[in-house]
């Protein structure tokens, strides 16, 4: 069951499912500059997508291409953590889960570029510059909103809590894969720490660990995002546009 | 082949970008191979590229021209040649340092914080960033004290 089909198919939908929801933003955000930037890190999020999920069909060998893998599947089918299907919340919950989620893809992404397959390593290569921009991007909203005024700082503290407990999913072991997420989380808690740290934040404790997504166990969240994603190009198949 | 413009940066060519990796003939065929690296890998304007040189290929009679698209070694701001740094200031766009400290991002640890970028219109260095990210992926939104005006940064990567 775990095979390199399923790592980079995980992979890829952390990438799609995190695009879909930065761009619901698109819009929407506090400041134009705002906006611009979430589009941005949603794109880039998409790219590597969508090049995981074309990498997966091939290695399924089953004759499904990217579009296949993003329109076609129900959410017991995807294997994306529940960590990027959660709703956006406000701004605050958004840059939890992007600094979160960041921390986790940068030295996922640093260590792929080193491991044995060629194809996931080119990925990690090209995604990990990219990564570090969101990183940056989210740990600069988190310090300013937490040590900003006592409302943001409630706000940023609230996000932090709230989404905390889905990190965990994050660094599940996964052995034989071709980076154990298990081997991130020092670089992850390294990373975190301080920037929680510096925004004048509590780390929260450790406790409830939900998880299920990389066995298609979803939150109720995701098959409504889904829908939204999906409802074009399976009323229409094969459309484009 | 090295006249495609950038769809998005239409002052560069894509040779002088640095995403024009090789062009290659079959001696046997004559069929002609061309390979392109993104800057972004979710750059929307990929598919305007091979486009574009596709119908520069057919009007030079290679029809059958086969565009492949690489992603190793990544691209970074180092590939940018000199002369399409100076198109880029030219066109209002301050270009990339010239060479990256540490290998840009490649690290994976520190986002480089591009010091001093001038600005492209009247040359001042008291210039500061808007928004890290710009009009395109690869953009940055940067604007001039001195003469006030916002101008793009194409950001370190």
């Amino acid at each position: 069951m775990r095979q390199p089909f399923d790592f980079a198919l995980a992979l890829g939908d952390d990438a799609l499912v995190a695009a879909q929801r930065l761009g619901e933003w698109t819009s929407r955000a506090p400041e134009m500059e705002e906006d611009v930037a979430l589009a941005n890190i949603a794109l880039d999020q998409l790219g590597a997508a969508r090049l995981l999920l074309t990498y997966a069909g091939e290695l399924e060998g089953a004759g499904r291409d990217e579009d296949a893998l993003a329109y076609l599947r129900d959410d017991r089918e995807f294997r994306n953590c529940l960590l990027v299907e959660l709703p956006n919340g406000d701004f605050a919950v958004t840059m939890a889960k992007l600094l979160l989620l960041s921390a986790y893809q940068l030295p996922l992404y640093a260590a792929l570029a080193g491991c044995a397959d060629e194809r996931l390593a080119a990925i990690g290569a090209k995604a990990r510059k990219e990564s570090a921009y969101h990183r940056d991007h989210a740990a600069l909203w988190v310090r300013r909103l937490g040590d900003g005024t006592a409302e943001s700082h409630r706000r940023m503290q609230a996000a932090v809590d709230h989404v905390w407990p889905y990190a965990h999913e994050l660094f599940a072991p996964w052995p034989g894969a071709p980076v154990d997420p298990a081997t991130l989380r020092d670089d992850f808690d390294a990373y975190v720490g301080p920037v929680l740290a510096e925004a004048t934040l509590t780390r929260p404790a450790d406790g409830w660990a939900p998880a299920g997504g990389r066995d298609g166990v979803h939150t109720e969240h995701l098959s409504y995002l889904l829908a939204e994603m999906q409802v074009l190009h399976r009323a229409h198949p094969g459309a484009q546009w | 082949m090295a006249a495609v413009v950038d769809p998005e940066i239409r002052v560069i060519t894509i040779d002088e970008l640095g995403i024009l990796r090789a062009v290659d003939q079959d001696p046997a065929t004559g069929r002609v191979t061309v390979t392109i690296t993104p800057t972004y890998t979710g750059c929307p304007a990929m598919d305007v590229i091979r486009a574009d040189i596709r119908r520069a290929l057919a009007a030079a009679g290679h029809s059958d021209a086969d565009v492949r698209t690489v992603y190793s070694p990544a691209w970074s701001t180092d590939w940018i040649s000199a002369a399409g740094r100076a198109k880029l200031a030219a066109a209002g766009i301050a270009p990339p340092p010239a060479v990256t400290p540490g290998g840009a991002a490649g690290a994976g640890t520190v986002v480089p914080l591009t010091l001093a970028v001038r600005c492209p219109l009247c040359g001042s260095a008291e210039t500061e960033q808007v928004s890290r990210f710009g009009s395109t992926a690869c953009k940055a939104l940067w604007r001039c004290r001195a003469c006030r005006e916002p101008f793009d940064h194409l950001k370190a990567l």
